[in-house]
């Protein structure tokens, strides 16, 4: 990767929604060598995709439940890691999935609309994998920080309009 | 003027001195609402997270006493390194530098150490604000010397030559400059290196927007030849490590000159914040790679700005450094104060006229690129529709 596709994957990884056009005033480059250089690392899965990180608490009823689960796996024969990730990863209600060092294999963020949703997730599709040992559920309570964002307003401009 | 019955008793010095044009501005501004702002002279980063815990760690530890004059011994060793390793001048902790409340008090010091009654000071124009009041302010005459946009902004040797007179004692330099972003390459303070030991001149080097710098390596005053033992630097926290609030500079020089602004600032000011200067310390230490990203940021932000401006045919040199841009006005017909008013009114964009500045910032405007990409572009279209209707 050259400088200048990392600065535009600096620029958009902090902001997705900036336009071609910002892009490439703020590079310093034309146009359609921003939009090359995009289409490119699209391609090459360097960009996986574009998301909104939203504040689910702010404004709607539901308000998403979030939970951390660690899982516990039987490296079988012929399945390995991979295979329980995959089968794990592939339903819609799983927002991640890691392998990890540690007391337990895999790391698995669930979202779902309550808390009743998530636990009939764990008991009835996870645990039931054959590979799943064991499963410990993590309820997220707050969110302060995600992706390197802050959940919080208190980031209003505080300089004084005029200085020298 | 004052006018009330007491102002009798003020100084003909203060009384001489007008009160800035940014703060007439900004009481306008201030008073309007939904205002995008391009007049702030400041980083709209916070400091850096790791240089506030260090503030807290030195409350923590219970150092909420003075410190020495000249600053913590710590923070003027480590200044000491960083001026070596970033501009190549050495400075010794021990006597040539002395730890300030900002860069402006370090400024005061200066030309209150040096200067005699009536003694000439070469105020080079467009220039920061404090420049010719704090010459005024230690008894000093300021003599401006105003640089054009056709020149980038940039001083030329003969200027100085024909702005000397047998008072002559000092010229105030500052690269990056405050309004017009202007930088002094090497070859150019070489050229005004020659005319300055030819006469025998003292530099006072304001360069607290060095780190920010964009196309070349900047090269610092009193690294150039035969310069360092009459030049005081000037420099601080606030513009590199976001840290305006902080109230914490620095100056480096001759022994004899440090020595006595040193003198001044004991009996005036006893030593700067000690949590200041504890956090500075962490600043200097660790605080490079924040320098680097914000410099990053504001770098891309120039470009968006001076694309935005050219687009709409606002003439406007390139600026190497700080964070300022000062496009010409001129082809509008308005002088910069009824530009920036109405603009204010009309566009609810404040700008900063570039008159306040001198005489030779008349026609243009300042606009500091300070702000978010949002708000930039959000100012630029409301300056281009302003545009259209004159
Ligand atoms: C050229 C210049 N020098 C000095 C200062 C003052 O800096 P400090 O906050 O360190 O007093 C400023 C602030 O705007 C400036 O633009």
């Amino acid at each position: 990767m050259n400088s200048t596709e990392r600065e535009l994957l600096q620029l958009i990884e902090k902001n997705g929604r900036l336009e071609t056009t910002t892009i490439a005033k703020l590079m310093g480059i034309s146009e359609e060598e921003t939009k090359q250089i995009l289409e490119k690392l699209e391609k090459e899965k360097v960009i996986l995709g574009y998301s909104a990180i939203i504040d689910w608490t702010k404004g709607t009823e539901e308000g998403a439940v979030t939970a951390m689960i660690d899982v516990k796996v039987t490296p079988k024969r012929g399945v390995g890691f991979d295979k329980v990730a995959e089968r794990i990863y592939r339903f819609p209600e799983v927002k991640a999935v890691y392998l990890m060092s540690g007391v337990y294999d895999l790391s698995v963020s669930i979202e779902g609309k309550t808390m009743a949703e998530v636990g009939r997730f764990v008991s009835e599709k996870l645990s039931t994998i054959d590979s799943v040992i064991s499963t410990t559920t993590h309820f997220i309570l707050k969110k302060y920080k995600h992706d390197g964002l802050v959940f919080s307003d208190n980031d209003e401009d505080k300089r004084i309009v005029v200085s020298p | 003027m004052i006018t009330e019955p007491t102002s009798k008793y003020l100084s003909n010095t203060v009384q001489s001195i007008q009160p800035s044009g940014i703060r007439r501005f900004f009481d306008l501004a201030s008073s309007m609402e939904n205002v995008i702002s391009l007049g702030v002279g400041e980083p709209d980063f916070v400091t850096p997270w790791n240089v506030i815990e260090a503030s807290y760690h030195s409350l923590e530890q219970g150092y909420t006493a003075y410190t020495a004059n000249a600053g913590l011994f710590e923070l003027r060793k480590e200044i000491s390194r960083y001026m070596k390793r970033r501009f190549g001048v050495t400075y010794s902790a021990e006597e040539e530098i002395v730890v300030t409340v900002g860069a402006s008090q370090a400024i005061d010091l200066a030309l209150r150490a040096v200067l005699n009654p009536g003694e000439e000071v070469i105020v080079v124009e467009p220039s920061f604000v404090s420049y010719a009041p704090t010459v005024t302010l230690a008894g000093g005459v300021p003599v401006p010397v105003n640089t054009y946009s056709e020149d980038d902004f940039k001083l030329q040797p003969e200027q100085i030559e024909a702005a000397i007179t047998n008072k002559t004692k000092v010229i105030m330099l500052c690269s990056p400059n405050n309004p017009t972003g202007t930088v002094l390459s090497k070859g150019d303070l070489e050229r005004i290196a020659e005319v300055v030991e030819k006469h025998d001149l003292l530099v006072i080097s304001d360069e607290i927007y060095a780190e920010l710098t964009y196309d070349e390596p900047y090269t610092s005053f009193p690294a150039v030849k035969n310069l360092r033992d009459r030049t005081i630097l000037i420099s601080g926290f606030s513009k590199a490590f976001a840290m305006t609030g902080w109230r914490l500079g620095f100056a480096c020089g001759p022994k004899a000159i440090l020595q006595a602004m040193l003198k001044i600032h004991q009996y005036t000011m006893m030593c700067a914040p000690t949590m200041a200067q504890h956090a500075a310390l962490e600043a200097l230490v660790n605080g490079q790679k924040d320098v680097v990203k914000m410099k990053e940021s504001y770098r891309q932000r120039r470009s968006l700005v001076i694309h935005a401006l050219e687009e709409m045919g606002l003439s406007c040199h390139v600026p190497g450094g700080a964070f300022y841009v000062f496009p010409s006005i001129k082809k509008t017909g308005l002088s910069s104060e009824e530009f920036a008013e109405q603009l204010l009114m009309k566009e609810q964009v404040a700008v900063v006229l570039g008159s306040v500045f001198g005489e030779s910032g008349e026609g243009h405007v300042r606009c500091s690129y300070a702000t978010s990409v949002q708000k930039l572009e959000e100012a630029m279209r409301r300056i281009d529709r302003f545009l259209q209707t004159l």
